[in-house]
C-alpha cells in the first residue's frame, strides 16, 4: 500500500502537528522551506552522503548472528550494526544532516537535548567537525548515569547544561532546549534527536535515518535474496526504529515490531511503555501517545535505559500503531539486562541498554518463527556508555 | 443570549486611550488553592481590569522559572480544572471583571474540548489563551469556544510577519496579545524590553486593526508598563507579580504588600 505520510500540515494520520508558541512558527516555516530545498539540491545531498561514508563510516555492516541463531534454533538473526557508526550509535546520521541544514540557513549556534547522551555526543561531534558553538541540555539524573558521555561532549567542546527541573531526565532537557530556542530563535538551530517535536522535525529526522533501512534492504537482498520477515527495533522517541522500518513500510510481507521500555512492567507506574499505556495528548510540539494523569499532567517515565526514559513517542509511531502496520510491545528492565549479557556472550558485541530492549524481544518472538525465516534487529548502539549501569546491575 | 458575552469588548469600548488597561496573570492555586479568589478580588480593587488565570501544566515550555515554579506549587496543591472553574464561580459572585483562562492545550484536550468550553462559559469565563495552540492547530478549539461565546486570544511576536499579524487579527476576538520580546515569560533586567520593542509595536499598529492590543512579557513596573504600552491599549504583568507574591508569602500582611505592588503598577508611586 502506498505510504505518503506526513501531510503538508505535518500529520501522520491524526498525530503530529505544530503545537508550539507563536514565536516558533516563523522558525518552523523557515526550517521547512530550507529542508525542502535540500531534497533537490545535489550539492547538499552529495556532501551529506560523502560525510556518511567518509566520516560516519557508512554503510554499516549487516552481521549474521550465528551463535544467537543457534541458541534459539529457529529463524536466522541478523544485526544491522549502527553501533559501528562513528560515536557509537545511529544518532550521528541525523546530527550531521541537521547540522548541514543549520549551516545552509546561516545559523551560528547549535542546541540539542540528550537522554542517554548519544544524541548529545553526535551533535557535539558534528559541531566540532564544522566549528559551531554547541550547547547540550541534559537531565541531572541522566548526567549521573551517563557520565562518560558528559565527559565526551565536554572534550568535544560542547557546553553541557544540567537540567534540574521535573524528573531531571530527557523530558525536562527537551523543555529547557525549547525555552532556549524560543529565546535565541534568530541565530540558533535546534537539532532534535528523535522523531518527536513539531513538524517538520519528525519527518526530517526520519528521512536522515532512512539510510539505515535502505542499506539493510540492499544487504539482506544480497545475502539472502529477499527482504526479511521481521524487523525489530527499540523505541523511545523512535528515531532508529523509524529509519529502519520506513523503507520497508510498503512491503506488507515484512512484519515490524517496535519494542518499548516497560521499566518495572507496563502494568506498574514505573514504566516508559508509552504506546502500551499512554493516551493521545500534546507534548513538545506534537500530538501523540503520552503517559499522563487523569488531569492531563505528563507523568514521569521510568526505564533503566536513559535513552528510552521518555513519556512520549514520535507521532509517526502512534500512527503506525493505530493503523496496525507496526506492532509495539514492552520489555522490562530485567529482560533487557539479561539480553545485554546473552548477546555479549554469544556474539561478542556489547549492546547499548536501549538496543538490548529490541534484543530481549527475541525471547518472545523466536519460538514462534520458522527456520527458513529471517529476523533483522537494528543494533542501534554500543554499550560502552552503559558499563557502570551494567556492572552495578550484575554486582 | 449569554449574559457574560462581551465583558472583554466592553472594557475597550469608549475608553480614554491614555488610560491603559492593566491585565494581571496569576497561576490558579498559587500560593494556595484558597488564595486565588481573594487575590483576584484584591487585584481588581487595586486597579486590575482584566484577569488571566493560569491553568498549571507539568511541562510549561513557554514559561520562565517564575511561572514554572508557581505551576509546580499549584499542581502539588492539587489544582484541577474543576477547581479552577469553581474559583471563577466564586469570583463571579462578587465581580464582573473579565476573566481569561490561560494554559497549555494538553490538559484541555484530556478534559475534552467541548466539555471544557461549555463549563468554562457557564461559570463565567470570558476568553481563552492557549499559547501552544497557534492558528495552525486551533481549529479544534475555536469552534467550541465560539459556540460558547468565549473569546479566543492569539499572540503576535516580534518575529511574526506582517501577513501573520493580519491573520492573527482576523482570527482573534477580545484582544490580541503582543509578546514584546522573543523568549519565555519572566521579568527582564534594565531597559531590555523598552529598547527593543518600539519597531515591533509600530508593525503591530499597522497590521492589527480590528482588535484592541495588550502587550506582555518582561514588564516589571509602572515605568516599563507606561513606556511599552504607550501606543497600545494596555499591558499584561505576570511573572513580576508572582515574584512579588513569592518574596512576601507567607509573612504577615503579605497580601497587602502584593496589592500595594499592584496599585503601583497601575498608578505609579503615589
Amino acid at each position: 500500500m502506498k505510504y505518503t505520510a506526513p501531510t503538508k500540515e505535518g500529520y501522520f494520520g491524526k498525530f503530529g502537528g505544530k503545537f508550539v508558541p507563536e514565536i516558533l512558527i516563523p522558525a518552523l516555516e523557515e526550517l521547512e522551506a530550507a529542508y525542502e530545498e535540500t531534497l533537490d539540491d545535489p550539492v547538499f545531498q552529495k556532501e551529506y552522503h560523502d560525510l556518511l561514508r567518509e566520516y560516519v563510516g557508512r554503510p554499516t555492516k549487516l552481521t549474521y548472528a550465528n551463535r544467537l541463531t543457534d541458541h534459539y534454533g529457529k529463524a536466522k538473526i541478523y544485526f544491522k550494526r549502527e553501533d559501528l557508526c562513528h560515536t557509537g550509535a545511529h544518532k550521528i546520521n541525523n546530527a550531521i544532516g541537521q547540522l548541514l541544514l543549520a549551516r545552509k540557513m546561516g545559523k551560528s549556534r547549535i542546541i540539542a537535548e540528550t537522554g542517554a547522551g548519544q544524541h548529545g555526543v553526535a551533535t557535539a561531534t558534528a559541531c566540532a567537525k564544522f566549528g559551531f558553538d554547541c550547547v547540550i541540555y541534559m537531565g541531572a539524573e541522566d548526567m549521573e548515569r551517563q557520565k562518560l558521555n558528559v565527559e565526551r561532549m565536554r572534550l568535544l567542546g560542547a557546553e553541557v547544561r544540567g537540567v534540574h527541573s521535573g524528573s531531571k531526565t530527557l523530558k525536562d532537557a527537551t523543555n529547557e532546549a525549547i525555552r532556549d530556542w524560543v529565546t535565541n530563535v534568530e541565530n540558533t538551530f535546534y537539532i532534535i534527536g528523535s522523531v518527536v517535536g513539531p513538524h517538520p522535525y519528525p519527518m526530517m529526522t526520519r528521512n536522515f535515518h532512512r539510510v539505515i533501512g535502505e542499506e539493510t534492504g540492499e544487504q539482506i537482498r544480497k545475502s539472502e535474496g529477499r527482504d526479511p520477515d521481521y524487523l525489530i527495533a527499540c523505541v523511545g522517541g523512535g528515531s532508529n526504529a523509524i529509519g529502519f522500518f520506513y523503507p520497508f513500510i510498503e512491503n506488507d510481507m515484512v512484519k515490524m515490531i517496535g519494542v518499548e521500555a516497560a521499566g518495572l512492567g507496563a502494568d506498574t507506574d514505573q514504566t516508559a511503555a508509552t504506546i502500551t499505556k499512554g493516551v493521545p495528548g500534546v507534548l513538545h510540539g506534537s500530538l501523540s501517545y503520552l503517559l499522563q494523569s487523569e488531569e492531563g499532567q505528563i507523568q514521569l517515565a521510568h526505564s533503566v535505559s536513559a535513552g528510552l526514559d521518555y513519556p512520549g513517542i514520535g507521532p509517526e509511531h502512534a500512527h503506525l500503531h493505530d493503523s496496525k502496520r507496526v506492532h509495539y510491545y514492552g520489555v522490562t528492565d530485567e529482560e533487557a539486562m539479561n539480553a545485554v549479557k546473552l548477546v555479549s556472550e554469544k556474539e561478542g558485541i556489547i549492546p547499548a541498554i536501549e538496543t538490548a530492549h529490541a534484543l530481549a524481544f527475541l525471547e518472545k518472538l523466536m519460538p514462534t518463527t520458522q527456520k527458513d525465516e529471517i529476523v533483522a534487529v537494528n543494533f542501534s548502539g554500543r554499550g560502552d556508555k552503559d558499563m557502570k549501569t551494567i556492572s552495578d546491575w550484575f554486582a | 443570549m449569554n449574559n457574560h458575552n462581551g465583558r472583554i469588548t466592553s472594557l475597550f469600548t469608549n475608553r480614554d486611550k491614555h488610560d491603559k488597561v492593566m491585565s494581571l496573570f496569576i497561576t490558579a492555586g498559587y500560593p494556595n488553592l484558597e488564595d486565588t479568589v481573594d487575590l483576584v478580588l484584591g487585584f481588581e480593587a487595586n486597579g486590575a481590569e482584566l484577569i488571566e488565570l493560569g491553568m498549571p501544566f507539568s511541562d510549561p515550555l513557554a514559561d520562565g522559572p517564575t511561572i514554572q515554579e508557581a505551576s509546580n506549587v499549584s499542581i502539588q496543591n492539587g489544582i484541577t480544572i474543576p477547581k479552577i472553574f469553581d474559583m471563577v464561580k466564586q469570583i463571579r459572585e462578587k465581580s464582573e471583571i473579565p476573566i481569561i483562562l490561560m494554559g497549555y492545550i494538553n490538559p484541555v484536550l484530556k478534559y475534552g474540548v467541548k466539555k471544557f468550553c461549555e463549563e468554562a462559559s457557564k461559570c463565567g469565563v470570558d476568553g481563552l489563551i492557549i499559547p501552544d495552540a497557534p492558528l495552525e492547530e486551533s481549529a479544534i478549539l475555536s469552534k467550541a469556544a465560539s459556540n460558547n461565546n468565549l473569546n479566543m486570544i492569539y499572540l503576535v511576536a516580534p518575529n511574526s510577519t506582517d501577513e501573520r499579524m493580519r491573520r492573527v487579527d482576523e482570527e482573534s476576538s477580545g484582544f490580541v496579545y503582543c509578546v514584546s520580546v522573543t523568549g519565555v515569560t519572566g521579568a527582564r533586567e534594565g531597559n531590555e524590553v523598552a529598547d527593543s520593542v518600539s519597531m515591533f509595536i509600530d508593525r503591530v499598529n499597522k497590521n492589527v486593526t480590528q482588535n484592541p492590543k495588550l502587550v506582555g512579557f518582561g514588564i516589571k513596573n509602572h515605568q516599563d508598563a507606561q513606556v511599552i504600552s504607550k501606543k497600545l491599549d494596555g499591558f499584561i504583568v505576570g511573572s513580576a507579580l508572582i515574584d512579588t507574591i513569592k518574596s512576601n508569602y507567607p509573612n504577615n500582611g503579605w497580601q497587602e504588600n502584593v496589592f500595594q505592588f499592584v496599585k503601583e503598577l497601575k498608578y505609579g508611586n503615589i
